[in-house]
C-alpha cells in the first residue's frame, strides 16, 4: 500500500509577515518556510502506519506544487521519514489549480490513500483535499482525526459534538485535523543525512486554468489601544462590561 | 460559457438533525440584501427528509423561493448525497451565485462542488459586495488574518463562497413576505455513495461548539493547574460561559482539544473573550483576535495579548478570576 502527503510550503506561523507592492505580494524576505502543520500531522501518522508491522504500507511520497524555494520544505519531510519527494513545478494560483495540478499527477502514480491537511495556515483556503478527491472520483472523507488500516479500513472524523466512525475503501483521500498524530515527528540527525540521497523529483507543471482572481489585498483595522485597568479595582472591569460595553 | 444566462443568489441552508442553522439565516439576509441591489432573486436550498415545515420560516428570512429537496439520501448530510442535489441544481437553473455557511459540512461541500461544476470558490468569506460589472467581490481572511483578500471568480458561474458562520446578519422574521416552495426532485446516482457510516458516537463533554458560545472564558499557563481551572469553571457558570484554553493546556491535558483556541484549534468570536494567564502568541491569536471584545488578564505587562486586547489588567489570573467570580455573583 502506497501513502501519498499532499505538503503545503507556508511561512513559519511565528514570523511576521509582511507584504509588498501595496499589499497585494507577500514579502517573502525574511521568512522562514516551514512544512504546514496539519500537513506535518499527516505526514507523521502517515509514517506511524507505515511502521506498524501489521499493515502493508511500504511507501509515503510527498507531494508539493510550488517553486524551487519549496525544496528545503520537501527535503525536511524526507528528513522527518518519507521515503520520496515530489515537486511539481508551479506557482500555486487557486486550490483549484494545486488540486488539479496533484490530480494530474495521481492519474500517473497510483496512491492508495491520499493525505490532506483540512488547511493551510497561509491562505487558508481549506478546499485542496475535497477538489483532489473530486478530480479523481474518489471518496474524500473531512475532519479526520484518525485512520485504522487494519481488515476493514474504518476512519474516524470530529463532528459538532461528537464523533464519527466510517467505512470506506482504497483510494480515498483522508482530509485530517488536528488529532490525526499527537506531536509532529522532528528530524533526527541520521534523518537529515538520509534525506540528501533521498529521490526528489521534480514534474512539470499541467495547463490548467486558475479560476479566482485576487483582485485586492488589504492589512485589516488596526486595534484600538488596550485600556488597562487596576488589578486591586476589579469592579471597574465589571462596571465597564454592564454598563459601557452592555455585555454582561 | 454565456454569463448572461446564469441567475439567481441561491443559498444552502445547512440544517443538522432538522434544525435550520443559523448561518443560514444569515447567508439569507445577505443573499436578500445583495438580490436587493441587483435587481435579482433569492432562491433557498432546503435538503433534508421530512422537513418541509421547515420552507415557511425560510421565506420569512428573505428567500423568494424555497428549492425544497425532500429524500431519505439527504436526512443527515453525508457529501456526495448532498453534492450530487446541488449540483443537478447548478446545471438545471444555472444560478449566478451560490452561498455555502463555512462550517464542518460547508468546507466538505464547497469545493466538491466547485470542482465537480468546474468553477471558482472562495473559501471563509467574512465579507461579500458588489462590483462595478455587479460581480460578486468576495473578501475573506488570510495569514491568520494578518491580510484580506477580496477575490472574485470572472470567467466561470456559479461565483461560489463559503462564508463563516456569526459574521454576517439574519434578517427579522416578516411572516407577510411572499414566497415559493417548490417540491425539487433530485436523481440520485448511488454507484458513487462509498463510504459507509459505521457509527455516531455523541460525547457528552462535547456537546457544546465554543465556536457557537457567546461568552469564552479561556485559560493559559497562566492558570496553571487544576485548581485554576476549576475556579475558571467557577466563573464560567456565573457568567454563562464556555471554558476554552490555548494549544499549552490542551497539550498538558487540562482540557480536550476540541476546546483549544487557535490556529490548530478553533477560531472563535464570541460577543466577550476573557484570555486568563495567556501570553497571545500569533497562533492563539490567530484564533480569538475576531471577537467583540477583548479582555486580557496576564502578570507580564509586555505579553502580546494586550495588542489585541480592549480591556487589560496586569496581575493574576487566579486572584482576578476569583475577584471576579466574587463580584458578579452578588
Amino acid at each position: 500500500m502506497k501513502i501519498l502527503v499532499c505538503i503545503s510550503n507556508v511561512p513559519d506561523t511565528t514570523t511576521k509577515v509582511k507584504f509588498k507592492e501595496d499589499n497585494t505580494l507577500l514579502d517573502d524576505s525574511g521568512i522562514q518556510w516551514i512544512i504546514n502543520p496539519w500537513d506535518e500531522l499527516a505526514l507523521t501518522r502517515a509514517l506511524e502506519l507505515k511502521e506498524d508491522a501489521g499493515n502493508s504500507v511500504n511507501e509515503v511520497c510527498v507531494i508539493n506544487v510550488g517553486g524551487s524555494l519549496t525544496e528545503a520544505t520537501l527535503r525536511k519531510a524526507l528528513a522527518i521519514g518519507a521515503d520520496k519527494a515530489i515537486r511539481i513545478d508551479a506557482c500555486p494560483s487557486d486550490a483549484y489549480h494545486v488540486a488539479g495540478q496533484i490530480a494530474e499527477y495521481l492519474k500517473e502514480n497510483v496512491y492508495d490513500l491520499i493525505f490532506s491537511g483540512i488547511e493551510s495556515s497561509d491562505y487558508n483556503g481549506s478546499s485542496v483535499g475535497a477538489m483532489l478527491a473530486e478530480f479523481m472520483n474518489y471518496s474524500g472523507i473531512s475532519s479526520v482525526t484518525n485512520v485504522n488500516l487494519d481488515d476493514d479500513i474504518v476512519v474516524s472524523r470530529a463532528i459538532p459534538g461528537g464523533k464519527q466512525m466510517i467505512k470506506t475503501e482504497t483510494p480515498f483521500v483522508a482530509i485530517v485535523q488536528k488529532g490525526i498524530a499527537k506531536e509532529p515527528r522532528i528530524p533526527s540527525m541520521r534523518g537529515i543525512m538520509m534525506a540528501r540521497k533521498k529521490p526528489l523529483e521534480v514534474i512539470p507543471a499541467a495547463e490548467l486554468p486558475v479560476l479566482t482572481q485576487t483582485v485586492k489585498f488589504e492589512l485589516p483595522q488596526a486595534k484600538g489601544t488596550c485600556k488597562m485597568i487596576d488589578p486591586e479595582h476589579v469592579e471597574q472591569l465589571v462596571e465597564l462590561l454592564k454598563n459601557e460595553a452592555k455585555v454582561l | 460559457m454565456n454569463l448572461e444566462e446564469y441567475k439567481g443568489i441561491y443559498v444552502f441552508i445547512e440544517q443538522r438533525e432538522g434544525e435550520i442553522q443559523n448561518v443560514a439565516l444569515e447567508l439569507l439576509g445577505q443573499a436578500r440584501k445583495l438580490a436587493d441591489q441587483l435587481n435579482d432573486k433569492v432562491y433557498a436550498m432546503l435538503f433534508g427528509h421530512k422537513i418541509a415545515d421547515k420552507a415557511k420560516a425560510l421565506i420569512a428570512h428573505g428567500a423568494d423561493e424555497v428549492l425544497l429537496v425532500d429524500a431519505p439520501e439527504l436526512k443527515d448530510y453525508t457529501t456526495e448525497p448532498y453534492a450530487q442535489a446541488i449540483c443537478q441544481i447548478i446545471r438545471e437553473r444555472k444560478p449566478e451565485s451560490l452561498l455555502i455557511g463555512a462550517t464542518t459540512i460547508g468546507r466538505d461541500l464547497g469545493p466538491r462542488v466547485s470542482a465537480r461544476v468546474g468553477t471558482g470558490l472562495t473559501a471563509d468569506c467574512t465579507k461579500i459586495e458588489i462590483g462595478e460589472k455587479n460581480e460578486m467581490l468576495m473578501t475573506r481572511p488570510a495569514f491568520g488574518g494578518n491580510l484580506m483578500a477580496t477575490i472574485v471568480c470572472k470567467n466561470h458561474r456559479p461565483q461560489m463562497g463559503t462564508v463563516r458562520p456569526g459574521v454576517l446578519f439574519a434578517m427579522d422574521a416578516d411572516a407577510n413576505r411572499k414566497g415559493e416552495i417548490v417540491n425539487y426532485e433530485v436523481k440520485f446516482d448511488s454507484s458513487k455513495f462509498r463510504v459507509k457510516l459505521l457509527e455516531t458516537v455523541k460525547e457528552e463533554n462535547d456537546l457544546i461548539d465554543i465556536t457557537e458560545a457567546k461568552i469564552l472564558v479561556s485559560g493559559g499557563r497562566g492558570i496553571g493547574n487544576k485548581e485554576g481551572f476549576a475556579a475558571m469553571d467557577g466563573l464560567a457558570k456565573t457568567l454563562e460561559a464556555e471554558v476554552s484554553a490555548s494549544r499549552a493546556m490542551v497539550d498538558a491535558g487540562y482540557i480536550g482539544h476540541e476546546r483549544q483556541v487557535g490556529q490548530t484549534g478553533k477560531t472563535v468570536r464570541p460577543d466577550l473573550y476573557f484570555a486568563f494567564g495567556i501570553s497571545g502568541a500569533i497562533q492563539h491569536v490567530a484564533g480569538m483576535e475576531d471577537s467583540d471584545l477583548i479582555i486580557a488578564v496576564n502578570k507580564d505587562k509586555y505579553a502580546p495579548i494586550f495588542q489585541v486586547a480592549d480591556l487589560g489588567i496586569v496581575g493574576d489570573a487566579k486572584q482576578i478570576i476569583s475577584k471576579l467570580t466574587e463580584r458578579l455573583g452578588k
